[in-house]
């Protein structure tokens, strides 16, 4: 049951839920760097880390700090706060002991210190922690959730460089050049995904 | 009341908490900054062209300051560039050709002509893809301006169908020799020197079918050359333009005017 469910949530973290795609997050990265394939692919890697990252972190402070205390309104500005402090922390760590990653992600890291896909998995497990009847929502669900969204995230971001690097040679009218066309393939990306609506459940069938 | 306090010294708790650790940490884990990375930063152009062979400026200077790169790869810098770049890393600059792209075609409407109507995305390494392109030759420039586009100063634009360098503007960072998909661009060291400008590399009476400007692999050139620079290979004339004294023989001799000075 337990590996059956951590399955679920990472295929649906990926396919159903996928947070560019499914939940309109992290739109800013998905535009900005999806140009070439190779900055897609390290953003990704980086949005992922951090999201790991973050999760591991807020999910029990929230379960046995802001719960316990009835003051769970507080999320949004600790998670921030926690966020950013995190990011940095990771980037110096980088900088200091592995150089050769800080000089792939070092650039990404800074860009996703208040991304909204990144606060977006932290949050958002949190309602799917407590509306979820069908099994225990554990910490360990927490954390891959948030490997599924990152790798979600990079699917899209693969995904949709593909896309990009067609238009460029692509005949397009004046007056959709530069972001109105990106943002109608986008548009059209988004609903591709919208074909993976309860595949999940119909797969791995949980009740 | 209890609980806003509480909300106020989480909070407060937390960023002080963190606010800690991070300084702990960068002062514990301090990397040592560049500074000659960042003056050599400042020296460069920051163009970002990527002609030095880094990516990028910032790639270059931290290069030059471990010792990694030779002094005056930067194009659009220059001398001057080189010379301010030495200066702060303590070495001679030596000296610093000034060089420029040259289009290797002078198949313009006059001289050649299309094989087809093309009415497809205009840009040369679309058009390419299509039956070869759509030149009669199959060497020559197309111009639907690829390298027009690649150019960030504005110095080489098509002119009645064929890409033409303008030397003042050209800093030979090699944008346009990346750009042009029939590989006809060049750089080469502006001084007094032949260039040859033709790469068609069909045999003579094929060439002279379809250009009135190309080189028929007459040798000519090759036998007038008092320097050995001119050489032909396969059937089109090149130019060695380190070997080049600038004579003018092969110019004057050429029967379809494809050596030009540059």
């Amino acid at each position: 049951m337990l590996v059956k469910s951590l399955v679920a949530v990472f295929l649906a973290a990926i396919l159903t839920e996928n947070y560019v795609l499914c939940k309109f997050l992290g739109i800013c990265p998905f535009l900005g760097v999806s140009k070439k394939l190779n900055t897609a692919v390290g953003m990704s890697v980086a949005v992922t880390f951090v999201m790991v990252l973050a999760t591991a972190v807020t999910y029990p402070i929230y379960m046995y700090i802001l719960v316990p205390s009835g003051i769970e309104y507080l999320q949004t500005v600790l998670f921030i706060l926690i966020i950013a402090g995190l990011v940095q922390l990771v980037e110096i760590i980088l900088k200091k002991y592995m150089p050769p990653l800080y000089q792939s992600l070092g650039i990404y890291l800074p860009l996703i210190t208040t991304n909204c896909a990144v606060l977006g998995v932290t949050m958002l497990v949190l309602q799917k922690a407590d509306s979820t009847t069908a099994y225990d929502y554990t910490y360990l669900h927490a954390l891959v959730n948030a490997l599924g969204a990152g790798i979600g995230f990079l699917v899209a971001m693969v995904m949709f460089a593909g896309v990009r690097g067609r238009l460029e040679s692509a005949d397009i009218p004046k007056s959709l050049k530069g972001l109105p066309i990106t943002l109608v393939s986008a548009a059209l990306t988004s609903l591709s995904f919208l074909g993976f609506a309860g595949v999940v459940d119909k797969l791995i069938p949980l009740a | 009341m209890n609980t806003i306090v509480l909300a106020i010294c989480l909070v407060a708790g937390i960023g002080l908490l963190i606010g800690l650790i991070l300084s702990v940490a960068s002062i514990v884990m301090a990397v040592p900054k560049d500074e000659k990375a960042e003056k050599i930063l400042e020296a460069l152009p920051g163009a970002n062209c990527g002609a030095c062979g880094f990516s990028g400026c910032s790639g270059y200077a931290d290069a030059l300051s471990k010792g990694k790169a030779e002094v005056g790869l930067c194009a659009p810098g220059g001398e001057g560039c080189a010379k301010e770049i030495s200066g702060i890393l303590g070495v001679s600059a030596g000296s610093m050709e000034k060089k420029v792209a040259v289009v290797h075609c002078m198949g313009s409407l006059d001289n050649t002509s299309y094989k087809a109507e093309y009415n497809g995305v205009r840009s040369c390494s679309a058009a390419v893809k299509i039956g070869g392109g759509l030149t009669a030759c199959s060497f020559g420039c197309m111009g639907l301006g690829d390298c027009e586009a690649a150019c960030p100063y504005d110095a080489i634009h098509v002119c009645n169908g064929v890409a033409v360098v303008d030397a003042d503007k050209c800093k030979a960072c090699s944008m346009c020799v990346r750009a042009c998909p029939r590989k006809i661009i060049s750089i080469v060291p502006l001084k007094e020197s032949a260039v040859m400008r033709c790469s068609n590399k069909d045999k003579g009476g094929v060439t002279r079918k379809l250009c009135t400007a190309g080189c028929i692999g007459c040798k000519k050139c090759e036998k007038g050359c008092p320097a050995g620079a001119v050489k032909v290979i396969d059937f089109c004339a090149v130019v060695d333009p380190a070997l080049c004294n600038g004579c003018g023989n092969c110019v004057e001799n050429c029967p379809q005017h494809c050596i030009t000075e540059i």
